[in-house]
Protein backbone atom coordinates (compact mmCIF):
# COMPACT_ATOMS: atom_id res chain seq x y z
CA UNK A 1 0.00 0.00 0.00
CA UNK A 2 1.77 3.47 -0.82
CA UNK A 3 1.35 6.61 1.21
CA UNK A 4 -1.06 8.18 -0.77
CA UNK A 5 -4.05 5.24 -0.97
CA UNK A 6 -2.73 4.29 3.01
CA UNK A 7 -4.40 7.69 3.89
CA UNK A 8 -7.01 7.09 1.43
CA UNK A 9 -7.72 4.16 3.42
CA UNK A 10 -7.41 5.52 6.36
CA UNK A 11 -9.88 8.35 6.13
CA UNK A 12 -12.28 5.98 4.71
CA UNK A 13 -12.54 3.65 7.36
CA UNK A 14 -12.60 6.86 9.85
CA UNK A 15 -15.62 7.94 7.70
CA UNK A 16 -16.75 4.38 7.50
CA UNK A 17 -16.89 3.26 10.92
CA UNK A 18 -18.40 7.26 11.83
CA UNK A 19 -21.18 6.82 9.54
CA UNK A 20 -23.67 4.31 11.82
CA UNK A 21 -23.25 6.63 14.47
CA UNK A 22 -23.48 10.06 12.59
CA UNK A 23 -26.61 8.88 10.61
CA UNK A 24 -27.52 5.52 11.57
CA UNK A 25 -28.33 6.30 15.07
CA UNK A 26 -30.31 9.27 14.36
CA UNK A 27 -32.44 6.58 12.64
CA UNK A 28 -33.55 4.65 16.24
CA UNK A 29 -35.73 7.40 17.25
CA UNK A 30 -36.45 5.00 20.82
CA UNK A 31 -32.68 5.13 21.10
CA UNK A 32 -32.71 8.79 20.30
CA UNK A 33 -35.64 9.45 23.12
CA UNK A 34 -33.72 6.76 26.15
CA UNK A 35 -30.55 8.83 25.52
CA UNK A 36 -31.44 11.84 26.44
CA UNK A 37 -34.63 10.81 28.73
CA UNK A 38 -32.31 9.15 31.03
CA UNK A 39 -29.77 11.65 31.90
CA UNK A 40 -32.58 13.72 32.29
CA UNK A 41 -34.40 12.00 34.42
CA UNK A 42 -31.11 11.58 36.74
CA UNK A 43 -30.61 15.46 36.43
CA UNK A 44 -34.12 16.16 37.31
CA UNK A 45 -33.85 14.14 40.57
CA UNK A 46 -30.38 15.79 41.49
CA UNK A 47 -32.23 19.09 40.56
CA UNK A 48 -35.10 18.45 43.24
CA UNK A 49 -32.62 17.43 45.90
CA UNK A 50 -30.75 20.74 45.51
CA UNK A 51 -34.09 22.32 45.60
CA UNK A 52 -35.08 21.01 48.50
CA UNK A 53 -32.26 21.71 50.81
CA UNK A 54 -32.54 25.58 49.02
CA UNK A 55 -29.00 25.56 47.21
CA UNK A 56 -28.64 28.62 44.91
CA UNK A 57 -29.86 28.19 41.13
CA UNK A 58 -25.96 28.26 40.21
CA UNK A 59 -25.91 24.29 41.54
CA UNK A 60 -28.64 23.78 39.36
CA UNK A 61 -26.56 24.82 36.66
CA UNK A 62 -23.97 22.40 37.89
CA UNK A 63 -26.19 19.43 38.19
CA UNK A 64 -27.68 20.48 33.78
CA UNK A 65 -23.72 20.26 32.78
CA UNK A 66 -22.80 17.41 34.91
CA UNK A 67 -26.02 15.64 33.46
CA UNK A 68 -24.99 16.77 29.69
CA UNK A 69 -21.25 15.68 30.28
CA UNK A 70 -22.77 12.34 31.84
CA UNK A 71 -23.85 11.48 28.05
CA UNK A 72 -20.83 11.59 27.00
CA UNK A 73 -19.03 9.89 29.81
CA UNK A 74 -21.57 6.64 29.18
CA UNK A 75 -20.90 7.20 25.50
CA UNK A 76 -17.40 6.94 25.97
CA UNK A 77 -18.01 3.67 28.25
CA UNK A 78 -20.22 1.91 26.33
CA UNK A 79 -19.87 2.44 23.14
CA UNK A 80 -15.79 3.44 23.01
CA UNK A 81 -14.80 1.06 25.61
CA UNK A 82 -17.16 -1.76 25.48
CA UNK A 83 -17.56 -1.93 21.74
CA UNK A 84 -14.78 -4.38 20.63
CA UNK A 85 -15.82 -6.30 23.42
CA UNK A 86 -19.49 -6.54 21.60
CA UNK A 87 -17.81 -6.68 18.04
CA UNK A 88 -15.78 -10.05 19.28
CA UNK A 89 -19.63 -11.14 20.83
CA UNK A 90 -21.42 -10.70 17.19
CA UNK A 91 -18.63 -11.80 15.37
CA UNK A 92 -17.33 -8.30 13.38
CA UNK A 93 -14.29 -8.59 15.22
CA UNK A 94 -12.76 -10.86 12.65
CA UNK A 95 -14.01 -8.70 10.04
CA UNK A 96 -11.89 -5.24 11.22
CA UNK A 97 -8.96 -7.91 12.23
CA UNK A 98 -8.88 -9.27 8.66
CA UNK A 99 -9.97 -5.75 6.77
CA UNK A 100 -6.83 -4.21 5.08
CA UNK A 101 -7.08 -1.15 7.12
CA UNK A 102 -5.77 0.86 10.15
CA UNK A 103 -7.60 -0.35 13.54
CA UNK A 104 -6.61 3.07 14.71
CA UNK A 105 -8.70 4.59 12.06
CA UNK A 106 -11.68 2.32 13.56
CA UNK A 107 -11.14 3.41 16.76
CA UNK A 108 -11.16 7.41 15.38
CA UNK A 109 -14.16 6.54 13.58
CA UNK A 110 -15.86 5.25 16.21
CA UNK A 111 -15.08 8.22 18.41
CA UNK A 112 -15.76 11.05 16.32
CA UNK A 113 -18.81 9.35 15.42
CA UNK A 114 -20.22 8.86 19.36
CA UNK A 115 -18.60 12.62 19.45
CA UNK A 116 -20.86 13.69 17.01
CA UNK A 117 -24.05 11.90 18.01
CA UNK A 118 -23.65 12.56 22.11
CA UNK A 119 -23.21 16.30 21.21
CA UNK A 120 -26.48 16.28 19.67
CA UNK A 121 -27.59 14.10 23.25
CA UNK A 122 -25.88 16.50 25.50
CA UNK A 123 -27.33 19.85 23.77
CA UNK A 124 -30.79 18.98 23.81
CA UNK A 125 -29.88 17.24 27.56
CA UNK A 126 -28.31 21.24 28.38
CA UNK A 127 -31.24 22.70 26.50
CA UNK A 128 -34.13 21.19 28.12
CA UNK A 129 -32.24 21.37 31.26
CA UNK A 130 -32.41 24.66 31.44
CA UNK A 131 -35.01 25.93 30.15
CA UNK A 132 -36.88 23.73 32.45
CA UNK A 133 -35.27 24.51 35.52
CA UNK A 134 -34.21 28.16 34.29
CA UNK A 135 -30.80 28.07 34.83
CA UNK A 136 -28.73 30.77 35.13
CA UNK A 137 -25.74 30.26 33.07
CA UNK A 138 -23.50 33.02 31.56
CA UNK A 139 -20.49 32.26 29.81
CA UNK A 140 -17.81 34.73 30.46
CA UNK A 141 -15.28 33.52 27.99
CA UNK A 142 -16.83 31.69 24.33
CA UNK A 143 -12.93 31.04 22.97
CA UNK A 144 -11.71 29.29 26.03
CA UNK A 145 -15.07 27.54 27.07
CA UNK A 146 -14.92 26.20 23.44
CA UNK A 147 -11.29 25.37 23.95
CA UNK A 148 -11.57 23.31 27.11
CA UNK A 149 -14.77 21.61 26.05
CA UNK A 150 -13.53 20.21 22.53
CA UNK A 151 -9.97 19.79 24.63
CA UNK A 152 -11.83 17.49 27.23
CA UNK A 153 -13.77 15.74 23.98
CA UNK A 154 -10.67 14.86 22.84
CA UNK A 155 -8.55 13.58 26.16
CA UNK A 156 -11.82 11.43 26.65
CA UNK A 157 -12.60 10.01 23.34
CA UNK A 158 -8.72 9.10 23.80
CA UNK A 159 -9.27 7.11 27.16
CA UNK A 160 -12.33 5.49 25.38
CA UNK A 161 -9.76 4.65 22.12
CA UNK A 162 -7.52 2.96 25.04
CA UNK A 163 -9.99 1.59 27.28
CA UNK A 164 -11.11 0.13 24.12
CA UNK A 165 -8.18 -2.21 23.48
CA UNK A 166 -8.03 -3.20 27.19
CA UNK A 167 -11.75 -4.42 26.80
CA UNK A 168 -10.43 -6.37 24.14
CA UNK A 169 -8.81 -8.74 26.48
CA UNK A 170 -11.78 -9.01 28.77
CA UNK A 171 -14.83 -11.69 28.49
CA UNK A 172 -18.19 -11.22 30.21
CA UNK A 173 -16.61 -9.06 32.55
CA UNK A 174 -16.26 -6.21 30.13
CA UNK A 175 -19.77 -4.86 31.08
CA UNK A 176 -19.47 -5.06 34.58
CA UNK A 177 -16.57 -3.33 34.60
CA UNK A 178 -18.13 -0.58 32.17
CA UNK A 179 -21.27 -0.58 35.02
CA UNK A 180 -18.36 -0.17 37.77
CA UNK A 181 -16.73 2.93 36.45
CA UNK A 182 -20.36 4.77 36.22
CA UNK A 183 -21.41 5.87 39.85
CA UNK A 184 -17.88 5.74 41.31
CA UNK A 185 -17.01 8.38 37.94
CA UNK A 186 -19.76 10.48 38.85
CA UNK A 187 -18.86 10.56 42.08
CA UNK A 188 -15.11 11.53 42.09
CA UNK A 189 -15.34 13.48 39.07
CA UNK A 190 -18.15 16.05 40.40
CA UNK A 191 -20.47 15.68 38.16
CA UNK A 192 -23.06 16.89 40.56
CA UNK A 193 -21.19 18.99 42.81
CA UNK A 194 -17.57 21.03 42.20
CA UNK A 195 -15.33 18.35 42.77
CA UNK A 196 -13.26 20.66 45.65
CA UNK A 197 -16.01 18.96 47.84
CA UNK A 198 -14.15 15.65 47.92
CA UNK A 199 -10.77 17.71 49.00
CA UNK A 200 -7.56 18.38 47.07
CA UNK A 201 -5.91 14.88 46.84
CA UNK A 202 -9.63 13.06 45.47
CA UNK A 203 -9.74 15.73 42.88
CA UNK A 204 -6.09 15.62 42.19
CA UNK A 205 -5.87 12.03 41.81
CA UNK A 206 -9.74 12.10 39.83
CA UNK A 207 -7.99 15.04 37.68
CA UNK A 208 -6.41 11.64 35.43
CA UNK A 209 -10.31 11.27 34.22
CA UNK A 210 -10.21 14.01 31.84
CA UNK A 211 -14.34 14.76 32.39
CA UNK A 212 -13.15 16.27 36.16
CA UNK A 213 -10.96 19.24 34.98
CA UNK A 214 -13.34 19.85 32.12
CA UNK A 215 -16.47 20.26 34.49
CA UNK A 216 -14.16 22.12 36.64
CA UNK A 217 -13.03 24.70 34.01
CA UNK A 218 -16.75 24.81 32.48
CA UNK A 219 -18.41 25.62 35.33
CA UNK A 220 -15.62 28.64 36.38
CA UNK A 221 -16.47 29.75 32.84
CA UNK A 222 -20.28 29.47 33.29
CA UNK A 223 -20.61 30.04 36.62
CA UNK A 224 -17.90 32.53 37.93
CA UNK A 225 -18.93 34.21 40.60
CA UNK A 226 -20.28 30.53 42.23
CA UNK A 227 -17.07 29.35 41.32
CA UNK A 228 -15.03 31.96 42.97
CA UNK A 229 -14.59 29.77 46.13
CA UNK A 230 -15.28 26.00 44.94
CA UNK A 231 -13.01 25.72 41.74
CA UNK A 232 -10.55 23.09 41.93
CA UNK A 233 -7.25 24.91 39.58
CA UNK A 234 -8.07 28.03 37.59
CA UNK A 235 -9.40 27.26 34.09
CA UNK A 236 -6.23 27.90 31.88
CA UNK A 237 -4.09 25.40 33.96
CA UNK A 238 -6.98 22.76 34.16
CA UNK A 239 -6.99 23.51 29.90
CA UNK A 240 -3.13 23.17 29.63
CA UNK A 241 -3.46 19.71 31.84
CA UNK A 242 -6.09 18.48 29.67
CA UNK A 243 -4.32 19.83 26.36
CA UNK A 244 -1.52 17.15 27.97
CA UNK A 245 -3.12 14.08 29.02
CA UNK A 246 -5.04 14.35 25.21
CA UNK A 247 -1.81 13.62 23.75
CA UNK A 248 -0.67 11.32 26.47
CA UNK A 249 -4.35 9.36 25.77
CA UNK A 250 -4.38 9.41 21.95
CA UNK A 251 -0.43 8.22 22.23
CA UNK A 252 -1.41 5.45 24.79
CA UNK A 253 -4.43 4.29 22.83
CA UNK A 254 -1.35 3.45 19.99
CA UNK A 255 0.04 1.73 21.90
CA UNK A 256 -2.60 -0.03 24.13
CA UNK A 257 -4.27 -1.20 20.83
CA UNK A 258 -1.16 -2.65 19.30
CA UNK A 259 -0.06 -4.33 22.57
CA UNK A 260 -3.11 -5.96 23.38
CA UNK A 261 -4.09 -7.09 20.19
CA UNK A 262 -0.82 -9.01 19.69
CA UNK A 263 -1.54 -10.50 23.37
CA UNK A 264 -5.11 -11.53 22.70
CA UNK A 265 -4.22 -13.34 19.50
CA UNK A 266 -1.43 -15.10 21.41
CA UNK A 267 -3.75 -16.30 24.26
CA UNK A 268 -6.49 -16.77 21.34
CA UNK A 269 -9.04 -14.37 22.91
CA UNK A 270 -9.88 -12.81 19.56
CA UNK A 271 -12.96 -15.31 18.71
CA UNK A 272 -13.80 -16.28 21.88
CA UNK A 273 -17.69 -15.78 22.94
CA UNK A 274 -19.73 -15.68 25.48
CA UNK A 275 -16.62 -16.72 27.84
CA UNK B 1 -53.04 -34.35 42.38
CA UNK B 2 -52.40 -32.41 39.85
CA UNK B 3 -52.33 -29.46 42.26
CA UNK B 4 -49.28 -31.32 43.66
CA UNK B 5 -47.81 -32.20 40.30
CA UNK B 6 -47.88 -27.89 39.61
CA UNK B 7 -46.85 -26.90 42.74
CA UNK B 8 -43.97 -29.09 42.27
CA UNK B 9 -42.96 -27.69 38.88
CA UNK B 10 -43.40 -24.62 39.99
CA UNK B 11 -41.13 -25.23 42.67
CA UNK B 12 -38.67 -26.68 40.98
CA UNK B 13 -38.53 -23.93 37.97
CA UNK B 14 -38.09 -21.91 40.62
CA UNK B 15 -35.18 -23.22 42.37
CA UNK B 16 -33.51 -24.08 39.05
CA UNK B 17 -33.90 -20.36 37.97
CA UNK B 18 -32.42 -19.14 41.32
CA UNK B 19 -29.65 -21.23 41.28
CA UNK B 20 -29.23 -20.47 37.00
CA UNK B 21 -29.77 -16.73 38.33
CA UNK B 22 -26.44 -17.12 40.84
CA UNK B 23 -24.11 -18.71 38.30
CA UNK B 24 -24.80 -15.84 35.77
CA UNK B 25 -24.76 -13.49 38.34
CA UNK B 26 -21.79 -14.40 40.00
CA UNK B 27 -19.33 -16.92 38.41
CA UNK B 28 -17.50 -14.72 35.55
CA UNK B 29 -15.30 -13.69 38.66
CA UNK B 30 -13.93 -14.86 42.31
CA UNK B 31 -15.99 -13.86 45.04
CA UNK B 32 -13.63 -10.92 46.58
CA UNK B 33 -13.80 -9.17 42.97
CA UNK B 34 -17.33 -9.92 42.51
CA UNK B 35 -18.01 -8.30 46.57
CA UNK B 36 -16.24 -5.14 45.32
CA UNK B 37 -17.94 -4.80 42.01
CA UNK B 38 -21.55 -5.34 43.64
CA UNK B 39 -20.55 -2.78 46.18
CA UNK B 40 -18.94 -0.28 44.46
CA UNK B 41 -21.73 1.50 41.85
CA UNK B 42 -24.44 1.62 44.57
CA UNK B 43 -21.81 2.93 47.42
CA UNK B 44 -20.91 5.70 45.01
CA UNK B 45 -24.18 6.87 44.15
CA UNK B 46 -25.29 6.83 48.37
CA UNK B 47 -21.68 9.09 48.80
CA UNK B 48 -22.82 11.22 45.39
CA UNK B 49 -25.57 12.26 48.11
CA UNK B 50 -23.58 12.76 50.87
CA UNK B 51 -21.27 15.57 49.03
CA UNK B 52 -24.25 17.33 47.59
CA UNK B 53 -25.83 17.15 51.25
CA UNK B 54 -22.41 18.30 52.47
CA UNK B 55 -21.73 21.49 50.06
CA UNK B 56 -24.97 22.92 50.70
CA UNK B 57 -27.02 21.83 53.28
CA UNK B 58 -26.86 23.61 56.28
CA UNK B 59 -25.79 21.31 58.70
CA UNK B 60 -24.28 19.11 55.94
CA UNK B 61 -25.02 15.55 56.79
CA UNK B 62 -26.83 16.79 60.13
CA UNK B 63 -29.30 18.32 57.91
CA UNK B 64 -33.20 16.51 59.54
CA UNK B 65 -33.60 15.57 56.09
CA UNK B 66 -30.56 13.53 55.55
CA UNK B 67 -31.11 10.10 57.19
CA UNK B 68 -34.82 9.82 55.52
CA UNK B 69 -33.28 10.94 52.03
CA UNK B 70 -30.40 8.21 52.72
CA UNK B 71 -32.36 5.19 53.81
CA UNK B 72 -34.61 5.85 51.13
CA UNK B 73 -31.69 5.67 48.70
CA UNK B 74 -30.38 2.85 50.43
CA UNK B 75 -33.96 1.01 50.17
CA UNK B 76 -34.56 1.71 46.12
CA UNK B 77 -31.84 -0.41 45.38
CA UNK B 78 -34.06 -3.59 45.38
CA UNK B 79 -36.23 -1.21 42.59
CA UNK B 80 -33.90 -1.65 39.95
CA UNK B 81 -32.51 -5.43 40.95
CA UNK B 82 -35.97 -6.97 41.24
CA UNK B 83 -37.73 -4.96 39.11
CA UNK B 84 -35.11 -4.69 35.90
CA UNK B 85 -33.44 -7.71 36.77
CA UNK B 86 -36.87 -9.99 36.08
CA UNK B 87 -37.77 -8.16 32.98
CA UNK B 88 -33.92 -8.19 31.77
CA UNK B 89 -34.60 -12.17 31.71
CA UNK B 90 -36.24 -12.06 28.90
CA UNK B 91 -33.64 -10.04 26.99
CA UNK B 92 -31.18 -12.08 28.29
CA UNK B 93 -32.15 -15.67 27.45
CA UNK B 94 -33.99 -14.43 24.14
CA UNK B 95 -31.21 -12.36 22.53
CA UNK B 96 -28.06 -13.07 24.03
CA UNK B 97 -27.57 -16.97 25.41
CA UNK B 98 -31.20 -17.73 23.03
CA UNK B 99 -32.68 -19.86 25.01
CA UNK B 100 -36.03 -18.75 26.05
CA UNK B 101 -37.79 -21.07 23.07
CA UNK B 102 -36.54 -24.19 25.00
CA UNK B 103 -37.73 -22.64 28.39
CA UNK B 104 -41.16 -22.81 26.49
CA UNK B 105 -40.66 -26.17 25.10
CA UNK B 106 -39.29 -27.70 28.41
CA UNK B 107 -42.02 -28.21 31.44
CA UNK B 108 -41.03 -25.09 33.28
CA UNK B 109 -43.71 -22.92 35.16
CA UNK B 110 -42.52 -19.15 33.53
CA UNK B 111 -43.41 -17.09 36.10
CA UNK B 112 -41.54 -19.17 38.90
CA UNK B 113 -38.63 -19.27 36.24
CA UNK B 114 -38.74 -15.57 35.68
CA UNK B 115 -39.15 -14.56 39.62
CA UNK B 116 -35.98 -17.05 40.56
CA UNK B 117 -33.87 -15.66 37.99
CA UNK B 118 -34.63 -12.50 39.66
CA UNK B 119 -33.80 -13.76 43.31
CA UNK B 120 -29.41 -13.69 42.82
CA UNK B 121 -30.03 -9.63 42.22
CA UNK B 122 -32.67 -9.64 45.28
CA UNK B 123 -29.78 -11.30 47.44
CA UNK B 124 -27.05 -9.32 45.62
CA UNK B 125 -29.21 -6.53 46.77
CA UNK B 126 -29.56 -7.27 50.20
CA UNK B 127 -25.94 -7.50 50.96
CA UNK B 128 -26.02 -4.19 49.78
CA UNK B 129 -28.70 -2.13 51.19
CA UNK B 130 -27.64 -3.81 54.64
CA UNK B 131 -23.63 -2.54 53.59
CA UNK B 132 -25.37 1.04 52.96
CA UNK B 133 -26.93 1.26 56.04
CA UNK B 134 -24.06 0.48 58.17
CA UNK B 135 -22.37 2.73 56.26
CA UNK B 136 -24.82 5.24 57.01
CA UNK B 137 -25.63 4.75 60.96
CA UNK B 138 -21.42 4.10 61.41
CA UNK B 139 -19.92 7.26 58.81
CA UNK B 140 -22.60 9.35 58.67
CA UNK B 141 -24.81 9.57 62.30
CA UNK B 142 -27.89 8.39 59.94
CA UNK B 143 -29.94 7.63 63.27
CA UNK B 144 -30.56 3.58 62.79
CA UNK B 145 -30.66 1.60 66.43
CA UNK B 146 -31.31 -2.16 67.29
CA UNK B 147 -33.69 -1.13 69.69
CA UNK B 148 -35.59 1.69 67.57
CA UNK B 149 -36.15 -0.72 64.44
CA UNK B 150 -40.15 -1.59 64.46
CA UNK B 151 -39.07 -5.53 63.41
CA UNK B 152 -42.63 -6.32 61.93
CA UNK B 153 -43.17 -3.12 59.75
CA UNK B 154 -39.81 -3.97 58.43
CA UNK B 155 -40.64 -7.57 57.73
CA UNK B 156 -43.94 -6.78 56.24
CA UNK B 157 -42.96 -3.96 54.12
CA UNK B 158 -39.82 -5.90 52.88
CA UNK B 159 -41.70 -8.96 51.73
CA UNK B 160 -45.02 -7.06 50.43
CA UNK B 161 -42.39 -4.61 48.57
CA UNK B 162 -40.45 -7.89 46.97
CA UNK B 163 -43.67 -9.56 46.51
CA UNK B 164 -44.95 -5.75 44.49
CA UNK B 165 -41.38 -5.20 42.70
CA UNK B 166 -41.54 -9.36 41.25
CA UNK B 167 -45.18 -7.81 39.61
CA UNK B 168 -43.95 -5.21 38.20
CA UNK B 169 -40.66 -6.81 37.07
CA UNK B 170 -43.48 -9.84 35.40
CA UNK B 171 -45.32 -6.63 34.01
CA UNK B 172 -42.15 -5.19 32.48
CA UNK B 173 -41.15 -8.39 31.04
CA UNK B 174 -44.26 -9.05 29.18
CA UNK B 175 -43.55 -5.56 27.30
CA UNK B 176 -39.99 -6.59 26.93
CA UNK B 177 -41.56 -9.76 25.37
CA UNK B 178 -43.34 -8.05 22.24
CA UNK B 179 -40.43 -5.30 21.47
CA UNK B 180 -36.93 -4.96 20.00
CA UNK B 181 -34.29 -2.69 20.20
CA UNK B 182 -35.83 -0.53 22.89
CA UNK B 183 -35.61 -3.15 26.03
CA UNK B 184 -32.33 -1.72 27.04
CA UNK B 185 -33.70 1.60 27.61
CA UNK B 186 -37.32 0.00 29.02
CA UNK B 187 -35.87 -1.31 32.62
CA UNK B 188 -33.64 2.26 33.54
CA UNK B 189 -36.59 4.67 32.11
CA UNK B 190 -38.73 2.76 35.09
CA UNK B 191 -36.22 2.60 37.62
CA UNK B 192 -35.50 6.13 36.84
CA UNK B 193 -38.69 7.48 36.67
CA UNK B 194 -39.48 5.77 39.83
CA UNK B 195 -36.66 7.09 41.74
CA UNK B 196 -38.04 11.08 40.61
CA UNK B 197 -41.32 10.41 41.23
CA UNK B 198 -41.60 8.75 44.40
CA UNK B 199 -39.89 11.02 46.45
CA UNK B 200 -36.76 8.76 47.26
CA UNK B 201 -34.61 11.30 47.64
CA UNK B 202 -36.06 14.15 48.59
CA UNK B 203 -39.82 15.28 49.81
CA UNK B 204 -42.60 14.44 47.58
CA UNK B 205 -43.53 17.64 48.12
CA UNK B 206 -41.04 19.26 46.68
CA UNK B 207 -42.06 18.06 43.18
CA UNK B 208 -44.84 19.84 41.46
CA UNK B 209 -47.99 18.80 42.70
CA UNK B 210 -49.18 17.27 39.80
CA UNK B 211 -45.62 15.29 39.75
CA UNK B 212 -46.66 14.81 43.56
CA UNK B 213 -49.84 13.69 42.51
CA UNK B 214 -48.62 10.97 40.02
CA UNK B 215 -46.02 10.25 42.84
CA UNK B 216 -48.79 9.05 45.29
CA UNK B 217 -50.53 6.92 42.43
CA UNK B 218 -47.17 4.96 42.53
CA UNK B 219 -47.27 2.08 45.46
CA UNK B 220 -43.64 2.12 45.79
CA UNK B 221 -43.91 5.47 47.11
CA UNK B 222 -45.74 3.95 50.55
CA UNK B 223 -43.30 1.07 50.36
CA UNK B 224 -40.01 3.42 50.62
CA UNK B 225 -41.99 5.85 53.12
CA UNK B 226 -42.83 2.15 55.36
CA UNK B 227 -39.38 1.59 55.00
CA UNK B 228 -38.15 4.82 56.89
CA UNK B 229 -40.51 4.65 59.42
CA UNK B 230 -39.43 1.52 59.92
CA UNK B 231 -35.81 1.78 60.14
CA UNK B 232 -35.82 5.44 61.50
CA UNK B 233 -39.30 5.96 63.62
CA UNK B 234 -40.27 8.50 61.57
CA UNK B 235 -41.00 8.88 57.82
CA UNK B 236 -41.41 12.41 56.12
CA UNK B 237 -44.12 14.92 56.99
CA UNK B 238 -45.94 14.35 53.17
CA UNK B 239 -47.65 10.91 54.87
CA UNK B 240 -48.07 12.21 58.47
CA UNK B 241 -51.62 11.49 58.37
CA UNK B 242 -51.49 7.60 57.33
CA UNK B 243 -50.90 5.15 60.36
CA UNK B 244 -48.07 2.14 59.61
CA UNK B 245 -51.32 -0.12 59.10
CA UNK B 246 -52.13 2.19 56.63
CA UNK B 247 -49.35 1.90 54.75
CA UNK B 248 -49.20 -1.41 54.40
CA UNK B 249 -52.48 -1.88 53.49
CA UNK B 250 -51.91 0.48 50.79
CA UNK B 251 -49.29 -1.67 49.63
CA UNK B 252 -50.93 -4.91 50.06
CA UNK B 253 -53.87 -3.65 48.53
CA UNK B 254 -52.28 -1.93 45.34
CA UNK B 255 -49.85 -5.74 45.01
CA UNK B 256 -53.41 -7.43 44.98
CA UNK B 257 -54.62 -5.29 41.97
CA UNK B 258 -50.87 -5.68 40.30
CA UNK B 259 -50.63 -9.41 40.00
CA UNK B 260 -53.96 -9.11 37.94
CA UNK B 261 -52.34 -6.54 35.94
CA UNK B 262 -49.15 -8.12 35.72
CA UNK B 263 -50.20 -11.69 34.85
CA UNK B 264 -52.79 -10.45 32.36
CA UNK B 265 -50.25 -8.53 30.42
CA UNK B 266 -47.62 -11.07 30.66
CA UNK B 267 -50.17 -13.46 29.14
CA UNK B 268 -51.60 -11.40 26.73
CA UNK B 269 -47.90 -10.56 25.19
CA UNK B 270 -47.05 -14.06 25.43
CA UNK B 271 -49.43 -14.67 23.01
CA UNK B 272 -48.70 -11.79 20.57
CA UNK B 273 -45.05 -12.91 20.74
CA UNK B 274 -45.84 -16.57 20.19
CA UNK B 275 -48.13 -15.64 16.79
CA UNK B 276 -45.41 -13.13 15.98
CA UNK B 277 -42.92 -15.41 16.20
CA UNK B 278 -41.50 -13.05 18.50
CA UNK B 279 -40.23 -15.74 21.38
CA UNK B 280 -36.76 -16.61 19.90
CA UNK B 281 -36.06 -13.33 17.91
CA UNK B 282 -32.52 -12.27 17.26
CA UNK B 283 -32.50 -8.48 16.79
CA UNK B 284 -28.39 -8.14 17.36
CA UNK B 285 -28.58 -5.28 19.70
Amino acid sequence: MNGRSGWTTFWRTVCGRAYPRVIGAQREKSWVFFEIFLPLLQVTAYVFIYRAIQAPPEFLGFVVLGGAMSAYWLNVLWSMASQLYWEKETGNLELYIVAPTSRMAILLGMALGGMFQTTLRAAAIITIGSLLFRVPMTATNVPVLLGVFLTTLVALYGLGMMLSSLFLFLGREASHFSELLQEPVSLVSGFYFPVRALGQVVAAAASALPITLGLDAMRQLLFPSMMENLRFLSAEVELAILAGSAAVFLFLAHRALAFFEKLARREGRLTVRGQ
Amino acid sequence: MQSDRRMHETWRSFRVAAWLGWQIESNWADPFVFAIYSLVKPLAGALILVFMYAVIAKGGVDSPLFPAVFVGNAMFIYVPAVLAGISWTIIDDREHYGMLKYVYTAPVSVFAYLIGRGVAKAAVATVVVVVTLLLGTVALRVPITLAGINGPLVVGALVSGCVMLSLFGILLGGVTLVTARHNYGVGEAVAGSLYLLCGVVFPLDTLPSWLGGVGRGIPITYWVEALRRALLGAGTPAFDGLSDGALLGVILGSTAVLAGLAVGTFRLAERRARARGLLDMQTMY
